[in-house]
């Protein structure tokens, strides 16, 4: 039987760790995802994991020391926010490019300036090309489900690729809720134990890992690491196949919500949708065909899916939580743009920037966005701005 | 169906490299033949050559072979030309001559 808790997401998060127990764990305190060192230190101190903690001085060698154990040959994993995350950056490529399947429970927060601790997706947005697979939850049960999803994903032959767990801070990081355990014994045959085809400390083989590569092989490599990402697709369909079969939890790339016979929808990332979907019922009961995509899976990003997805639709809300500086909107509404043009979508487009900062995104924020889209669905679209901010004063 | 490092060359099909061009045997530096990277190349002196050997531990290259307690003549596949043997050697034994 599956075990009934409440919990907050750094709980559930850390919870999964210690069923999965990797074997080592370097990781540098930052708020909010200083829990999940702090969980894990004290379970191994406790003696319920055996993963080997390293305490580092950075997060730059947080991640230079996952990648490090993980190209030893021991599964590996670590956890930051916001500016800890961009401390990585340099060390995120190289995880990804010698294809290292390292999981990184990444708690979202908002990269200065102003200083700020909030919830926004603006780090894991930013690293969205440094060629890790990124999955977001919406709640605290998600975050844990992925979680355990992580390494059955990243560790898989045609994968070998970095995998970052997001879930939004405080919002669903302290945020305590409902949630079902899985039993010890069921997650560890689930993810089972890791074994590397090529490791350093593999004493019948020598090997060498991240050599140079000059201009007459570079481009081969890199073409060889986007088909690992392109595999990606698959495996992550097949791994979460897999988990309902143990979970009774279906995933994808996305869910969807009300939104088979939508004529209005909003698309969007992480704790947002609960909001959207209470927003969703009200309308609803009131006759208005309003419906969520709720994106899961961002890399690899499964755009031809979502824009069939949303084939009905007269008119999307397509929201970001991050500003990209761009003066064309946020990294999901410009992808999924795209991906709507290629399908010769006709829908009506708003893209829209939210939650910064950790602004509130409220039911009723929904409800006036679910109005909008249908009076450009009815009288066309006049924005005279490429994209436009809810909940800004102004 | 990725080739092991002594296959892999300039026509080499991005399908046939190994993951991260990780290199799973030992000593494939002995393929890579950086002595085209030359530009000036040293020359010893065999008349002026006591073979007290300084010169092999100051080769970053290790492109000084020794056999027998006595050193041969340059590796010249491997040699840069960076000339640290001409500055090492105390009886002027090794000059750098222009080009390869």
């Amino acid at each position: 039987m599956a075990v009934k808790e409440r919990m907050s997401g750094n709980e559930a998060v850390a919870y999964a760790m210690k069923q999965i127990n990797p074997d080592v764990m370097p990781a540098f305190p930052i708020t909010p995802s200083t829990e999940l060192p702090q969980f894990v230190s004290s379970y191994i101190a406790n003696g319920e994991m055996d993963t080997e903690f390293i305490p580092v001085e950075s997060e730059h060698s947080a991640m230079s020391a996952a990648i490090g154990a993980e190209a030893a040959g021991a599964r590996t994993m670590t956890a930051t926010s916001s500016a800890g995350m961009a401390l990585m950056w340099e060390m995120l490529y190289v995880a990804a490019s010698n294809r290292l399947p390292i999981a990184l429970a990444l708690v979202n927060r908002a990269l200065s300036g102003p200083l700020n601790i909030n919830c926004e997706h603006s780090d894991s947005m930013g690293a969205r090309d440094a060629g890790w697979i990124q999955i977001y939850a919406e709640d605290n049960q998600e975050a844990y489900d992925n979680f355990v999803q992580a390494y059955r994903i990243a560790e898989h032959k045609d994968v070998m690729l970095p995998i970052m767990i997001c879930q939004d801070g405080f919002i669903i990081s302290h945020g305590v809720q409902n949630i079902e355990l899985l039993e010890d014994e069921k997650v560890k045959a689930f993810v089972g134990e890791y074994e590397p085809e090529h490791y350093l400390l593999n004493e019948k083989e020598t090997m060498a890992v991240g050599p140079y590569a000059v201009t007459n092989y570079g481009m081969e490599a890199k073409r060889a690491q986007a088909q690992a990402m392109m595999n990606a697709r698959q495996v992550i369909l097949d791994v979460a196949a897999e988990y309902e079969k143990i979970s009774g939890r279906k995933y994808g790339f996305f869910e969807e919500y009300r939104l088979e016979d939508a004529d209005y929808a909003i698309v969007a990332i992480g704790s947002a949708c609960g909001t959207t979907k209470d927003a969703i019922d009200e309308l609803r009961a009131k006759g208005i065909k309003a419906g969520l995509l709720k994106v899961r899976v961002f890399r690899p990003f499964p755009g031809a899916e979502m824009a069939e997805a949303l084939k009905n639709c007269k008119a999307i809300a397509i929201m970001d939580r991050c500003e990209s500086y761009s003066a064309n909107g946020g990294p999901l509404a410009a992808e999924l743009s795209a991906a709507l043009f290629k399908a010769k979508s006709t829908a009506e487009v708003l893209k829209i920037v939210y939650g910064l900062n950790g602004r509130d995104f409220t039911v009723e924020d929904a409800k006036k966005l679910y109005e909008d889209l249908a009076d450009i669905a009815a009288h066309g679209n006049h924005e005279t701005e490429e994209y436009r901010y809810i909940g800004l004063r102004d | 169906m990725a080739l092991s490092a002594k296959d892999i060359n300039e026509n080499t099909r991005w399908q046939d490299l190994t993951d991260g061009l990780q290199i799973y045997e030992p000593a494939t530096s002995k393929n890579f033949l950086t002595g085209e990277w030359r530009t000036n190349t040293p020359v010893l002196d065999q008349e002026k050559c006591r073979n007290c050997l300084l010169c092999v531990p100051y080769c970053p290259d290790s492109s000084i072979p020794v056999k027998n307690g006595k050193r041969l003549d340059f590796d010249y596949d491997h040699c840069k030309g960076c000339g640290i043997c001409v500055k090492a050697c105390p009886f002027g034994a090794i000059s750098m001559k222009e080009g390869k």
